[in-house]
């Protein structure tokens, strides 16, 4: 049981750096003129107000220790990243574009946290 | 599209830096509601991948292994090692307090260390590169 539940969560990871991927190649591919990294922002804000959702339907005791790990800290965990981001904006700075490294770090660290307050909100029955 | 051929690489970096970041933070103690563990493995993880992309930048053009390598190490890999989802949920204290605006406050030096972490991890690169340069050429 608990065997499983390692496995499945390396599974989940490997889908979500999977999507990852995929979709930030699409995004980049489309947004070659926006001069921040938009793929990873919008990337890193979906996946916050999802595990968000998972962590409140935890919570409020509607999902299962096991799923919330499966879906929160396989899934959710990998299709985000930290990494990415942080040289992302290191190499924004490195290329004296000081205000697109600071809008960058900062626009995705607000919508990141309103986001998941959001995700929790609805996932734990939005009653508070 | 020409990336795709690439997904199982990714995937299968993805599944193995989860569960280097799942057993780490089992082991990493948490100090009371300070969660270190996603601080540890975050700041870590941006530091190796600072390294990794400019050893790989320095070592040539983004092709062949050097490429497969940036995608299943880098992405892969260390993408999946760290976390911004999980940083964000359980860093920020969001779930205990619901104090929109302290948890930024709580969370901004995260950001901060994890820009620095990847700098630093270039710099590191470069270093190593200069002085194989000049051991090679003495």
């Amino acid at each position: 049981m608990i065997v499983w539940t390692v496995v499945l969560v390396g599974v989940a990871g490997g889908l979500g750096a999977a999507a990852r991927f995929s979709l930030d190649t699409l995004i980049t591919r489309y947004s070659k003129r926006v001069p921040i990294p938009i793929g990873t922002m919008i990337i890193n804000v979906t996946g916050s107000f999802f595990l968000g959702v998972v962590t409140g339907l935890a919570t409020a005791g509607l999902l299962t220790p096991e799923l919330r790990l499966i879906a929160g800290t396989g899934f959710l965990a990998a299709y985000t990243t930290f990494s990415t981001a942080s040289t992302q904006t290191a190499d924004l700075f490195r290329a004296r574009k000081g205000v697109a490294a600071v809008v960058n770090g900062l626009v995705m660290l607000v919508a990141a946290v309103a986001a998941a307050a959001i995700g929790l909100w609805l996932g734990s029955g939005g009653a508070g | 599209m020409s990336e795709a051929k690439y997904i199982p690489l990714v995937a299968l970096g993805g599944a193995l830096g989860t569960l280097a970041r799942y057993g780490l933070s089992t082991v990493i103690p948490n100090a009371g509601a300070l969660p270190v563990n996603v601080v540890v493995i975050n700041l870590s993880g941006a530091l190796l991948l600072g390294w990794l992309l400019e050893a790989l930048k320095l070592g040539g053009p983004d092709t062949g292994s050097r490429k497969a390598a940036r995608l299943g190490l880098g992405t892969g890999l260390l993408g999946g090692y760290t976390t911004y989802s999980m940083f964000v949920v359980d860093e920020t204290g969001l779930i205990d307090t619901g104090n929109f605006v302290g948890s930024l406050v709580y969370a901004l030096p995260t950001v901060a260390l994890g820009v620095l972490a990847a700098l630093l991890g270039a710099a590191t690169a470069r270093a190593l590169h200069r002085a194989r340069m000049t051991g090679d050429s003495s």
